[in-house]
């Protein structure tokens, strides 16, 4: 066991475990944070995506020692209020079906607007194409990211991001 | 202790740290505690003196938008406030039918009725408390938008402040339901009500269930199906860190844990010796071998019309084909899992089930405890696809938690899922038919060996032999027969299940005998299905829309095909090319008439799943044996769609005054067939097996 620390949804977490087990279960079953899905465990198929200092990673492979004094966030974390503009157009569009892999949809399309605010189609196959979804929503993922970069656009014109 | 019913308040004052979050309480956005009485109008509506109106769905939601079309369902009677509606999943009751649960694509079809008549019975007592309230005549008091309002004076009374009288009333017998014209919500799109607590974490699936003192659980099975443990140390196991205990159960042998993890690393530490059992050489090749052993013996039959054999022998051309399928894996996004606690005097289970009454079944059957004492809390699905309406995930979890004590949560890993699942069945089907001299078809033949799931009557599963012996093609001489080939892998429903390699198999077909007739594959349908309008007239809306005989861009290819399933008719035309090796369907025109639609943008939802579903195991989808196991172990094996791979999908419904049809399975079938007869189109070579292969495209 080992005492790690880092900042989770922009509070300070410690948590006393082995420190190569994954982030994903640290948060799923030592925190309790459940949004953040399994999936595949080897990084195949994006359930579990998460930020680490703003850059979206597989929570089933990062050792937690790994993010020890970097900043963690969660689909949790990505708002208070659904006010993430890709949480928006996520509601707009009506996105989820089952739902399950939408955290890791969501964690990796806000990543991806953070880096390219005006993501063309070839940019959202390239960031999006590392996560499954059965369901099929991909058609409403791309409208809804195209959508969510407007919603920035516009919060970032009107000065509230 | 979860054996006392925990009353809402005390449940949310547990707050974020509490580990037991909200079972019984709907997705987030609407997440609010119930503070006031709430009385039952029926098993499907309970009204709080706050006026919120609570819901009850007795089937589940893995997607298809069950939650929220049934919620319109009872709304559109109801005349409620559409944004007070709260929705819960009940336990397992009479009230809710004898097998609760979805498969079958019937939420709608068995709801439309009873759901819009319930929510008319609960608005009629809420009106009559009204009248009584007043003292005036029910006529002069009208129901709308959760209140009642007294028409001569125009008082108002809310449904919270009528609800606790409404319910002590007589349920009305004589209601009489809106006409179609009278419709506002059904016909409309309203927001997903579960789309708020799924963009934000809060939904709580199967896997998310939290319980004090949980333990959690994963098993080590014999990789050979059949198999059983011969002997095993767990010395190794329980030395690692987190890891509490190792049990063997009937399934294998179980490793639980502080937490998932410690679990998994647990049963990696397992030595585990298996007797392999009779499958132990099992392969895909001999499996084949015993499907076309078995196809060369006449089968049962399925559909027997006119006399074959002399029309094939007097046609003026005869064609002969074999198609073939392979096993196909559900794997939905949610691996399984099940919470379970089981006591001496119940048991309680939270679960991603399909089917709510088997859940309950298999738990009261493992526990040796009446199914009433059985009690099925049911969550979000993760997925469903036909996956979760098998209940061994359920029945381990069960037995786990029995040896143990306390509660449990079991887990299945990606390869326990991929590995040991209860697969779509491979099939081997071999067609002839004859067609007359001006290139018609008289003569239909087909002879399927496919393993067995759903029972046999007259020696014919209908579940080999759907999307085959109920063509709708009027060709006047029809044989269909059926081998039940019992292969010894694991076999059930998968979403569209017959259909999903049958129609693979009609519809390529047909299309072979159009080339062979010298006629256009739309105009062969056309002419065969003349006697089923609502068949046709999905064809000729999906052929228009698509601009079937139009010109294409360079290099682009079109294919058609049909599907007559779950109460529905769906025509797809795909438009592909095949560049450097590669296929890529760019364009997938679906036509469906799924009767009366409830929620139109559910059913372009659902098209659009079914046509993702089932293009992944048309282009990628294998599930292959060896030596007894199943080779395919995670994702990077049993490779599924991406988003750079999906098609623009483009759906136009049929209108429809009709009963409504199911939807969930609707769109899975087509898109093989109309794939591959697209692809004949651009390289004239004929793909007969699933999945498409390199080498047919070249």
């Amino acid at each position: 066991m080992a005492a790690i620390e880092f900042t989770l949804n922009g509070k300070i977490q410690k948590v006393d475990v082995p420190s190569h087990m994954p982030l994903l279960w640290v948060l799923r079953d030592t925190i309790g944070l459940t949004g953040t899905k399994f999936g595949c465990g080897m990084a195949l198929c994006g359930a579990c995506t998460v930020h680490v200092d703003g850059q979206p990673m597989r929570s089933c492979v990062t050792p937690v020692a790994s993010v020890a004094a970097k900043h963690v966030t969660t689909i949790e974390g990505l708002s208070s209020d659904h006010s993430h503009p890709v949480q928006r157009a996520w509601m707009e569009e009506d996105v989820p079906q089952c739902g399950y892999c939408q955290s890791g949809q969501i964690m990796t399309a806000a990543a991806l607007l953070a880096k390219a605010p005006n993501p063309t189609d070839a940019d959202i196959d390239e960031a999006m194409h590392g996560i499954i979804c059965r369901c099929g929503t991909y058609q409403s993922i791309r409208r809804a990211i195209h959508l969510a970069a407007e919603y920035r656009a516009a919060s970032v014109k009107g000065g509230a991001v | 202790m979860i054996t006392q019913k925990i009353d809402r308040r005390s449940f949310l004052k547990a707050g974020a740290g509490g580990l037991l979050l909200g079972f019984y309480l709907p997705e987030s956005g609407r997440l609010k505690a119930q503070t006031n009485a709430a009385s039952k109008l029926n098993a499907f509506v309970h009204v709080g003196s706050d006026d919120t109106v609570t819901l009850f769905i007795h089937m589940a939601e893995m997607g298809q938008g069950t939650v929220t079309s049934l919620s319109m369902l009872l709304a559109e009677e109801l005349e409620c406030d559409w944004n007070k509606i709260r929705t819960e999943f009940p336990g397992v009751d009479r009230a809710y039918g004898p097998l609760q649960g979805v498969f079958g694509s019937r939420s709608i079809r068995t709801s439309w009725e009873p759901l819009r008549k319930a929510g008319a019975s609960a608005r009629e007592m809420l009106i009559e408390a009204a009248a009584e309230n007043w003292g005036v005549g029910r006529d002069q008091c009208r129901a709308e938008n959760g209140v009642v309002i007294n028409t001569a004076t125009n008082a108002r009374l809310s449904y919270g402040r009528l609800a606790e009288a409404a319910a002590k009333l007589p349920v009305p017998s004589n209601i009489t339901l809106k006409d179609p014209k009278q419709f506002r919500l059904i016909g409309t799109s309203p927001k997903r009500l579960d789309t708020p607590g799924k963009v934000d974490g809060r939904t709580l699936f199967g896997i998310d269930v939290r319980l004090p003192g949980m333990q959690y659980a994963v098993i080590a099975r014999c990789p050979v199906f059949g198999g059983k443990v011969a002997s095993f140390d767990a010395a190794k196991a329980k030395a690692v860190e987190g890891v509490k205990q190792v049990v063997e159960i009937s399934n294998g042998i179980a490793v639980l844990a502080d937490n998932t993890w410690s679990a998994m690393e647990g049963r990696r530490a397992l030595q585990i010796k298996w007797d392999e059992g009779a499958n132990a050489n099992a392969s895909s090749a001999s499996i084949r071998k015993l499907f076309v052993d078995l196809a060369e013996k006449p089968g049962a039959t399925a559909r027997k019309e006119g006399d074959v054999e002399p029309a094939l022998a007097g046609a003026a051309k005869r064609i002969e084909a074999v198609y073939e399928a392979p096993y196909l894996a559900h794997a939905p996004m949610e691996p399984l899992n099940c919470v379970a606690h089981v006591r001496p005097d119940g048991c309680e289970v939270w679960a991603s089930t399909q089917i709510q009454t088997a859940a309950r079944g298999v738990a009261a059957k493992v526990t040796g405890l009446a199914p009433e004492k059985v009690q099925v809390h049911t969550m979000y699905l993760g997925g469903g696809f036909g996956r979760r309406g098998g209940s061994d995930y359920i029945g381990e979890a069960v037995e786990v938690a029995k040896a143990v004590g306390g509660p449990v949560k079991l887990t299945w890993s990606r390869e326990d899922d991929l590995q040991h699942d209860m697969y779509r069945p491979a099939s081997y089907s071999r067609f002839a038919a004859g067609l007359d001299s001006d290139g018609w078809p008289v003569a239909w033949f087909t002879r399927i060996a496919c393993p067995s799931f759903g029972g046999l009557q007259n020696g014919v599963d209908r579940t080999g032999v759907e999307g085959v012996a109920d063509i709708l093609y009027g060709i006047t001489n029809i044989l269909v027969e059926y081998h039940a080939a019992d292969a010894g892998i694991p076999v059930s429903y998968w979403r569209s299940v017959g259909y999903s390699q049958n129609t693979f198999f009609t519809e390529s077909f047909v299309d072979e005998l159009a080339v062979a007739g010298g006629k256009d594959p739309l105009e062969l349908r056309r002419r065969l299905l003349a006697k089923s309008p609502r068949m046709l007239g999905a064809l000729e809306l999906a052929a228009a829309k698509a601009g079937w005989g139009q010109p294409l861009p360079h290099g682009r290819f079109r294919g058609i095909a049909v599907t007559n399933n779950i109460g529905s008719f769906n025509a797809q035309v795909a438009e592909i090319s095949v560049s450097q090796g590669k296929l890529r369907v760019h364009r997938v025109v679906c036509a469906v008439d799924c009767g009366q639609v409830v929620n139109p943008r559910g059913v372009e939802q659902q098209i659009q799943s079914g046509i993702v579903f089932g293009l992944t195991a048309a282009l990628k989808g294998a599930i292959t044996i060896d030596r007894g196991r199943v080779q395919q172990q995670n994702f990077h094996q049993y490779d599924v769609l991406r988003i750079d791979e999906m098609p623009h999908v483009e759906v136009h419904l049929v209108p429809s005054q009709n009963a409504p049809g199911g939807i969930g399975e609707s769109s899975t079938p087509g898109i093989a067939p109309a794939v591959a007869n697209a692809l004949f189109a651009a390289t004239g070579k004929r793909v007969r097996r699933l999945p498409i292969r390199p080498e047919d495209l070249v």
